[in-house]
């Protein structure tokens, strides 16, 4: 069910801040507090901030960060960029996509668990690297990737 | 209470310091978290306070704490200053980071800190923006554009609202510069961001940083909100981005922070003339606006005395990839190619030998060990068909397939491209499909349309191996010469330099002698 209510009380919260282009910086917050952009909530940011609704569309489907639908319980984002390439990101991958039966760019169906591409989280000399939650995890090999698999199944 | 010193940069964390951490705090020390000194292979690093300064142990780990604190564990280093990675460094930008507690207001004082601004504010603008010119900065962020001239274009603009603009967006593989200097020293990128704001006469000042830095942004935002009386009336906001790669290059950093797509805008006009909300508006990396506080500190003279031809001053330099030693190594410009990867970064972290280094992120050429006598110099790595970029240096060993690099760096452009030029958006598709053609050693055949008698001019016959690698070499012209910005424009230098320096991975002998067969 769409909170509509919910997301304009989000809105009317941060256009308080009246801040100067404030399009990304309220999406990140709807989707920081209710896990993803709802395409119901388009019409109320394209009406709180002035904007057409292609307008407010057309930014959330540009950025790879901004998701439309509600997100797995778990996120596994893993670095795809060269540095981790060169210390074996693509074994790493394919390991990683086989324990959480999921293949990448995908969620699984149950919901448990994505595994998300990301170009280069900036730990390139210790990789291949992913965020797990959020949380850094470096220098990921077989050992880790069944750690990795067996946290986002609790 | 003994007082240790444990890194908290994402990096650190990554590979454990959180739990080194509490284990020191649980045995009952004073854990003081700090940046990272930026060698990896000894992180977790842990420095305990004794009299006769700090001693470092590194890699250590949760259950090491008994036999660090009393001397016997295996790791020790001792002062970290006298460590073979940092002894010849010349650190300018990077003297505190991994030293100081990064939030802290009086580190940052005592070792230091504020002098860059104290010496600018009793400046005229004009003063400022001629130290910064003759210091020879040049941009950071790839480009290499004096910073200085940059500075005075958007003083010599009236207007009755200027800005600052920090881009944060590093998004380069192989780079973590900008991201350890936030995360370690964030009141170095604030004291040289109102620098320039006194110097060009902006009142407001934003820092883009990439959502995937997660730790730079909260450690910015806690940053500005200690430091806010001491820049002010000069003001500071954080933005973040949303995973565009494209979102690095100014313009569309721009149009992002106004709340827009990231596209590219068309040049002229300059952002220094029309910049964000079409005001005079300086954008540069962070490493230039933080090196700015040593230059205006120490002198113009002090960072031009370093260097190498018209590349002046330090630069700090990320060694990545497959390596041994990978850190951050802040150094004068001209030290060779061969010293970063062998001699500082010890060769691959597999044993097996180095075959290609990429330098300057996925927009940068290749580089065999041939040429591994190149010194780091804007000019000399420009004559040798590549870019120094940010400065990041991506080690390869003999394992690479250098056909599927070129192949990534085209697939990179397709899934990055903002979609605003033809070149870039279409040209990186079809040179996917190329890249894959020439691997599998099916050149394309004419297709129906070609062989229908009412057309004359289209070649009936497949594509030879030969034809489909010169179809690539002039996608690559195309894109180089007609992209709007360097996105498509230096695609090409990853792809033609990995065609030219390792013809051998893309199948042409093979295929060639099959074909004649
Ligand atoms: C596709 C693309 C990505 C870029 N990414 C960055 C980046 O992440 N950080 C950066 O500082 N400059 C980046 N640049 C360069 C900027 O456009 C610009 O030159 C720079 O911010 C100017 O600052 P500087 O003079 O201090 O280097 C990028 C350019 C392009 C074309
Ligand atoms: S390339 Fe993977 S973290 Fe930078």
């Amino acid at each position: 069910m769409t909170d509509i209510a919910g997301i304009q009380t989000a809105i009317d919260r941060f256009m308080q801040s009246d801040m100067r282009g404030a399009l990304l910086p309220l999406l990140h917050a709807l989707q920081e507090e209710f896990g993803h952009v709802d395409p119901a909530a388009v019409p109320l940011i394209a009406d709180a901030l002035n904007l057409s609704r292609a307008e407010v569309h057309g930014v959330i489907s540009f950025y790879h960060d901004f998701r439309t639908e509600p997100p797995a319980r778990h996120v596994v984002k893993l670095c795809r960029a060269e540095s981790c390439q060169s210390r074996g990101g693509a074994a790493i991958e394919a390991q990683l996509s086989h324990q959480l039966g999921v293949a990448m760019g995908h969620s699984r169906k149950d919901g448990q668990v994505a595994l998300e591409p990301v170009y280069c989280l900036g730990l390139c000399a210790i990789g291949p690297n992913a965020l797990v939650d959020d949380r850094p995890v470096a220098r990921i090999d077989s050992a880790r990737v069944v750690a990795i698999a067996n946290e986002v199944e609790a | 209470m003994t007082r240790v010193f444990i890194s908290k940069d994402m990096a650190s964390v990554a590979l454990g310091a959180d739990a080194v951490a509490q284990a020191f705090a649980k045995a009952g020390c004073e854990v003081v978290r700090t940046g990272s000194h930026g060698l990896f292979a000894i992180e977790p690093l842990v420095e305990v306070e004794t009299s006769e300064g700090r001693v470092a142990y590194g890699p250590v780990g949760p259950d090491d704490v008994a036999a660090v604190l009393d001397g016997s564990h295996g790791t020790r280093i001792g002062a970290i200053a006298d460590h073979p990675f940092f002894v010849r460094q010349q650190r300018f930008t990077f003297a505190r980071c991994g030293v100081t507690d990064p939030l802290s207001l009086s580190d940052y004082g005592v070792h230091g800190g504020w002098k860059g601004l104290e010496a600018a504010t009793a400046l005229s603008a004009q003063d400022v923006v001629d130290a910064v010119k003759a210091s020879g900065l040049r941009g950071r962020g790839g480009a290499g554009f004096p910073t200085g001239i940059k500075w005075q274009t958007v003083l010599d603009t009236p207007a009755d609202e200027k800005f600052i603009v920090c881009n944060a967006d590093e998004g380069d593989s192989g780079t973590f510069a900008d991201r350890m200097l936030m995360e370690g020293d964030p009141y170095c990128l604030i004291e040289g961001m109102a620098i320039a704001g006194h110097a060009v006469g902006a009142g407001r000042g934003y820092i883009y940083i990439r959502s995937e830095y997660p730790f730079a942004i909260e450690a910015m935002r806690e940053a500005i909100a200690r430091s806010a009386s001491r820049i002010a009336p000069f003001t500071l906001e954080v933005r973040v981005g949303a995973g565009a790669y494209v979102c690095g290059e100014e313009t569309a950093l721009l149009d992002s922070i106004e709340g827009k797509r990231g596209q590219v805008r068309a040049k002229p006009p300059l952002p220094a003339i029309e910049g964000l909300w079409g005001k005079p508006t300086v954008i540069n990396n962070v490493l230039s606006l933080a090196a700015v506080p040593f230059i205006l500190a120490e002198g113009a003279q002090s960072y031009a005395d370093v260097g190498f031809g018209r590349s002046r001053g330090t630069m700090p330099i990320q060694i990545a990839g497959n390596v041994r030693n990978g850190g951050l190594y802040e150094v004068g410009f001209g030290v060779t190619l061969g010293e970063l990867v062998n001699g500082i970064g010890g060769g691959t972290a597999s044993g097996r030998p180095v075959r290609a280094v990429q330098v300057g992120g996925p927009l940068g050429a290749y580089f065999p060990p041939s040429m591994f006598h190149l010194p780091f110099d804007y000019e000399a790595f420009a004559q040798a068909g590549g870019l120094i970029g940010h400065a990041g240096i991506t080690v390869f060993d003999d394992s690479v397939d250098m056909a599927h690099m070129a192949r990534f760096a085209m697939e990179f452009c397709a899934v990055e491209s903002c979609g605003k030029c033809t070149p870039c958006r279409i040209g990186s598709t079809r040179g996917v499909e190329l890249i894959d053609r020439i691997v599998a050693k099916a050149p394309r055949a004419a297709g129906a349309l070609e062989t229908m008698p009412q057309i004359r001019n289209a070649s009936r016959a497949a594509r030879t191996h030969d034809e489909e690698v010169e179809l690539l070499r002039d996608l690559c012209d195309t894109m180089k010469h007609g992209s709007l910005c360097a996105l498509g424009g230096f695609t090409p230098y990853p792809v033609l330099s990995a065609l030219d320096h390792f013809p051998e991975d893309f199948g042409g002998g093979d295929a060639l002698r099959e074909a004649a067969e």
